[in-house]
């Protein structure tokens, strides 16, 4: 479905130039240094007509950056608001896809789509310019995706998935931390925010 | 005015352009840059020793039998340091230098491996074999008649 959306965003969108307002929610300045990095002549967005604006009102894209401290979670919903429709928003760095080191920390909600929808996820601390550039040239449908979900095994012999059946797990099976939103204590993340 | 302008273009023609043609060039990342977390199930014993220094918690064990552990991989916030490469002692782990990791959905980034564990006989838990072919000798347990006259 997102898919589907970025197509028809792009077909909207692509042809005309792409204005994009930057926010950062609690990054440590690694990746907005990079976001200026992609501005500048050497990596030049905008050849493919990105251009920084002032206001939120202006621009059609949000590029958030940092992992969304408990402050800055009603700001972050009123930007998101003001941004007319239709409207990408981009997650640059660990922080604003995952929650980075900080992800299960008391003041830190734990990135960005836990408050607002995000459409492309851009992971690296800081990302690379490069992968920043290849973000926005899968956002305007340069480029395809390029990974995916990986499930792995080691070959089970038989006999154990025999023995497997008729005993019980030794001990409780512990939750996992991501992406049903639950830590490893069983707590919320981002509860009561 | 229009001299000027001309004087402008003639020095941007001395200049050259500068600017990337990323993304319709490939451009492979420098030497020693890190990047993406790759891992071969094959080499992996599940040891645990990458999750235990992982400064992000992406890396989480569960062990939900006797014989398997479930090692699960959250590489979104992965901040790509690189240390689970460094203590890996079964050269299972790489970071290729692949950056190219934006996706529309950060589930993409996410790798589990269901690894085959030898059993503790005492309290039940997984243990690490120290070879893989002793990994294909762990199904069933020791008796002691197996012992062949042996006291311990
Ligand atoms: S992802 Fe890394 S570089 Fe970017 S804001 Fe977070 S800590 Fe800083
Ligand atoms: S340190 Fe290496 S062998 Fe041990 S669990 Fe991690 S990847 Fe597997
Ligand atoms: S590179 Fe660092 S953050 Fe990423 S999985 Fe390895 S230890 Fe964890």
């Amino acid at each position: 479905m997102k898919e589907g959306f970025i197509r028809k965003f792009h077909s909207k969108a692509f042809g005309r130039s792409l204005w994009v307002f930057h926010t950062n929610v609690g990054a440590c300045n690694g990746c907005d240094i990079e976001v200026l990095d992609v501005l500048t002549p050497f990596f030049d967005v905008e050849r493919f007509g990105i251009k920084l604006v002032g206001s939120p009102r202006h621009a059609d894209v949000l590029l958030v950056t940092g992992p969304v401290t408990r402050p800055m979670v009603e700001p972050l919903k009123r930007l998101y608001e003001a941004v007319p429709s239709p409207k990408l928003v981009v997650a640059i760095g660990a922080c604003a896809v995952g929650g980075c080191v900080w992800f299960d920390t008391y003041n830190v909600i734990g990135g960005v789509d836990k408050v607002i929808p995000v459409d492309i996820y851009i992971p690296g601390c800081p990302p690379k310019p490069e992968a920043i550039i290849y973000g926005v040239a899968l956002a305007l449908g340069l480029v395809p995706k390029k990974v995916g979900p990986a499930i792995e095994s080691h070959e089970i012999p038989m006999e154990v998935e025999d023995i497997l059946k008729e005993l019980t797990p030794s001990r409780p099976v512990a939750l996992p931390v991501n992406p049903d939103g639950k830590n490893d204590n069983g707590k919320q993340d981002g509860e009561g925010a | 005015m229009i001299a000027s302008k001309i004087r402008q273009i003639l020095i941007g023609k001395r200049a050259g352009s500068v600017t990337l043609k990323y993304p319709f060039e490939p451009r492979p990342s420098e030497p020693g840059y890190r990047g993406r977390v790759t891992v071969d199930t094959d080499k992996c014993v599940g040891c645990g020793g990458c999750a235990d220094v992982c400064p992000a918690r992406c890396i989480l064990i569960t062990d939900v039998s006797p014989f398997i552990r479930i090692i699960r991989r959250y590489l979104d916030r992965c901040i790509h340091c690189g240390r689970c490469e460094e203590v890996c002692a079964y050269d299972a782990l790489h970071l290729d230098g692949e950056y190219e990791l934006a996706t529309t959905d950060r589930k993409d980034l996410f790798i589990e491996q269901k690894l085959f564990m030898g059993t503790c006989n005492r309290c039940g838990r997984c243990y690490i074999p120290p070879t893989p072919l002793d990994r294909l000798m762990v199904v069933g347990f020791r008796k002691d008649e197996d012992l062949d006259g042996e006291t311990i």
